[in-house]
């Protein structure tokens, strides 16, 4: 019986047996008519299929934002490096680096000298054939003195770039960086046609599933097939809409007008779960609410005060006041735990009255007393986490003595000013980057101000090393050692939340950003 | 000269003069809205050598009379410069290519809610007069009362609701493209054009049924009565004439605040108006759009009171001919 189910269900999955057929002989197998049924439609959904019109309807977008990658900061044009253009690599759903463009990779032995092996036979838009120039080209518009590039930093890593033949390209280094394919697969670099070595950025030509058919800043983004697809691509054409008010994306999720929406309003999810066409989903991000704390400060220069607060307040509670359940509680790692590397260091921080009292006497004080500066710049509802911050620590014989700064000016006048506050990291692809931005010594932007001897030196160590296992090991210590005695809380991590109609139908989902990792356009199917 | 084209002249040249002094208050008060073009694109990125590169490339480091003198000189040849934003080698966005479909969308949106708006209003206000104090006029002050009271994102909301969610008889989004045909144009802009009117037509009604109600107390109504005249023919012939100046006042008013104020109800049914054109460069700094929205705002009112002045002169044969 089992395997003549398989098998109906491949038939069907193939196209080799109707509706009818399928439910027929499913209440011949002994099976209900609704059950049938319901077999059948999870089949058929289950199985990407060719064609339909998806329409999207995104909380971004401006009537400022133009085609040129470097300017784009919101998700309703980073969205079209998805959709209209390809990039040299992708990240898959296990956040590991992909072909895409590039078909393979390789470096030197120091991590210093990357060599990316281009797909023959892509074709722009405009029908010229992809190489290596086009590749030079595109990332050179992001480096150089005169470019208004948002990607100019994470580019100045680069010392050159050249091509080698028609369709391999050769990144010289400044140093050695074993994470380097990630670097390329930022949403700013899509790769363009090239001409006399300069790209056109306003042109919207790429090598990717859809040609842009139109493009009205701060109102939609529509493109059709491109037939000439040298991959795998569902819809025959697909439509992006800026809704900026929440209410209003809602209600076209639900009447039908657009498949998909982002940022639902928290607070009514409930609602649109009831409603049985439509689907939520929820994704654990790179993304999490942190409290720095400055370590070259009294009393935070104590380790054991620092592990006093890692422990006086209940994490749980605060994912289901402020992110009313869409999160996880963070745990003083702030790697994703779908980052490679990432562990979750033990033993576990959680609220636990005894260790703070153990801690508080280790470091000779009585009851502390300390300033916690918030305000909802920080993120949404950080006031209230830490007021109830504050309830938590009063029974565990610290007094948190909660400060309402105000959110205009919070990231100039407050983060990185004041001793103890709130801020928010959108998180990074790899363990590298993360660590790099915030607590290597030294850097703009290590807001505890954290200087550990023996991570900094793991940092370079592991940045430069090939052998997996040995990197694994290094991480893994270094996340021991920030989760121990970094300065830095990390409170809870954010979910991406998002709402489709079952009109459309997805596999497993990527976490890197919102929207799939940006390709839902090219992955997703009307079911 | 005939006395109505010299008055229509006159306003005329008061119009450009104001224009000219609103030119001026627009053109000062960007100077001090704080941060520039530069920073706000920049953003985290922004640093001396960049955020300089970019003003001189703008020409924000010219004095401000210079730059002022510039930019009327343009307007007053119909151009009205470039954008900031969307600028490459060799690409500029030109300001009216960017506001001109967006205030077509809006103008269109004024003209049918205006459509609808204005003879249910004149209907609405005559009849409640004509029945005044009857369930009738009640039930009418009530409701309209209460629409225009409430504010209008959840005016709008509720419709959704009720014809887009519920019963599916409109779209809830108007996102109208330029190709759009004039009969899909309407059906999607019915939505916006029924909140709309929701949130005006009280104002309007309520004028006219005073207005009447003013001229019915007067003696030369009592003598049409007394001669035997319906009481309909009363108010359409005798009272409503009279009634023209107010009445026509305040629906200059509303077509106004149609074409400039309407940004939330833009927003909330994601149509492609003028109003959120005007929001996002503020908050951008887009200067040359800010200007130029603001000035075609300034010159909508203008002409709308001259517009308004005209019919009152041209309705009341005393100040027709004056003596």
């Amino acid at each position: 019986m089992t395997i003549s189910f398989i098998k109906m269900k491949q038939l069907v999955s193939t196209g080799k047996m109707s509706r009818r057929d399928f439910v027929q002989l499913s209440m011949a197998a002994g099976m209900t008519a609704v059950a049938g049924e319901n077999l059948f439609n999870a089949t058929a959904r289950a199985t990407p299929k060719k064609g339909g019109h998806f329409k999207s309807g995104l909380g971004h977008g401006s009537t400022t934002d133009t085609l040129d990658p470097g300017t784009w900061e919101n998700s309703m044009v980073s969205d079209i490096g998805n959709i209209a253009f390809d990039y040299l690599v992708d990240i898959d759903t296990k956040n590991n680096v992909a072909p895409a463009l590039a078909e393979s990779w390789d470096s030197s032995d120091e991590v210093d000298r990357w060599t990316f092996q281009l797909r023959k036979g892509v074709e722009f838009h405009n029908g010229k054939t992809l190489d290596a120039d086009d590749v030079v080209a595109s990332i050179n518009h992001h480096r150089g003195e005169d470019t208004k590039s948002a990607a100019k930093s994470i580019l100045a890593i680069i010392k050159d770039i050249k091509t080698d033949g028609k369709d391999k390209v050769v990144f010289e280094l400044n140093s050695g960086s074993a994470d380097f394919p990630y670097v390329v697969s930022d949403y700013h670099l899509p790769i363009m046609p090239a001409k006399d070595g300069k790209i056109d950025p306003q042109a919207g030509i790429g090598t990717g599933p859809f040609k842009m058919e139109n493009f009205e800043p701060g109102v939609r983004y529509s493109a059709t097939r491109n037939e000439n697809y040298h991959g795998e691509s569902w819809f025959d054409s697909v439509e992006m809409l800026t809704i900026l008010d929440v209410v209003a994306r809602q209600n076209a999720l639900q009447s039908g007008d657009v498949h998909f929406i982002d940022r639902p309003d928290l607070k009514t999810v409930q609602l649109l779960k009831r409603n049985a066409e439509l689907e939520i989903d929820q994704v654990t991000g790179f993304g999490h609410y942190v409290a720095p704390m400055n370590v070259t400060m009294a009393p935070f220069d104590n380790v054991d005060v620092r592990l006093a607060l890692k422990h006086c307040f209940k994490r749980d509670e605060l994912v289901n006041k402020v992110l009313l359940g869409y999160g996880t509680p963070g745990n003083d790692d702030p790697l994703a735990p779908s980052i490679k590397y990432a562990i979750d260091p033990e033993p576990k921080h959680q609220y636990d009255p005894e260790k703070v009292k153990f801690h508080l006497k280790k470091a000779g004080i009585d009851r502390l007393k300390v300033d916690l500066s918030a305000a909802d710049a920080a993120f949404a509802g950080a006031v209230d986490a830490a007021i109830l911050m504050a309830e938590h620590a009063r029974d565990t014989g610290i007094d948190i003595n909660v400060i309402r700064e105000p959110s205009d000016g919070y990231w100039s006048n407050v983060w990185m000013k004041k001793p103890w506050c709130f801020s928010y990291w959108g998180g990074r692809p790899t363990a590298d980057w993360m660590f790099t931005t915030a607590y290597a010594a030294g850097v703009d932007w290590n807001d505890t101000f954290w200087n550990n001897a023996r991570f900094n030196e793991l940092l370079v160590q592991a940045r430069s090393e090939r052998n997996e296992a040995k990197r694994a090991e290094m991480y893994t210590e270094m996340q021991n050692i920030l989760h121990e005695d970094g300065g830095i809380i990390v409170l809870m991590f954010n979910d991406f939340v998002t709402a489709h109609s079952k009109k459309v139908a997805h596999g497993e989902l990527n976490s890197n950003y919102d929207h799939d990792g940006g390709y839902m356009y090219r992955r997703w199917w009307m079911a | 000269m005939h006395p109505i084209l010299k008055t229509i002249l006159q306003r005329l040249g008061l119009g450009l003069l104001t224009l000219f002094v609103v030119s001026i208050i627009i053109f000062s008060s960007m100077q001090f809205l704080p941060g520039d073009f530069a920073t706000a694109v920049l953003g985290q990125s922004a640093t001396p050598e960049t955020v300089a590169a970019f003003r001189k490339e703008l020409g924000l480091n010219d004095p401000a009379v210079v730059r002022y003198i510039q930019w009327i000189g343009g307007v007053v040849q119909g151009d009205f410069g470039s954008s900031f934003s969307g600028r490459s080698a060799g690409r500029e966005r030109e300001v009216m290519e960017l506001i001109a479909p967006r205030l077509w969308n809006t103008l269109f949106l004024a003209g049918l809610t205006a459509a609808i708006a204005v003879p249910l209003s004149l209907a609405l206000g005559i009849t409640a007069a004509l029945y005044r104090n009857s369930l009738y006029d009640r039930t009418i002050n009530a409701t309209t009362l209460t629409t225009i009271s409430f504010p209008e994102f959840f005016v709008a909301y509720i419709l959704i609701l009720l014809l887009a969610t519920l019963w599916k008889v409109f779209p809830s989004l108007a996102n109208v493209r330029p190709d759009t045909p004039l009969m899909d144009r309407i059906y999607m802009c019915a939505l916006p054009a029924l909140t709309l009117t929701l949130v005006i037509v009280a104002h309007m009604m309520r004028m006219t049924r005073a207005a009447i109600i003013n001229l019915l107390a007067s003696p030369y109504i009592e003598m049409a009565r007394l001669k035997g005249v319906s009481s309909s023919k009363v108010i359409l012939k005798h009272a409503l004439p009279n009634a023209w100046a107010p009445i026509v006042n305040v629906i200059a008013f509303n077509l106004a605040y149609l074409v400039v104020g309407v940004v939330v109800v833009e927003v909330v049914f994601v149509y492609p108006g003028i109003g959120q054109l005007m929001v996002d460069a503020v908050s951008t700094r887009d200067i040359p759009v800010v200007q130029a929205c603001a000035l075609i705002f300034a010159a909508t009112y203008i002409l709308l009171n001259l517009f308004a002045d005209i019919v009152s002169i041209v309705t009341n044969p005393r100040l027709l001919h004056p003596r």
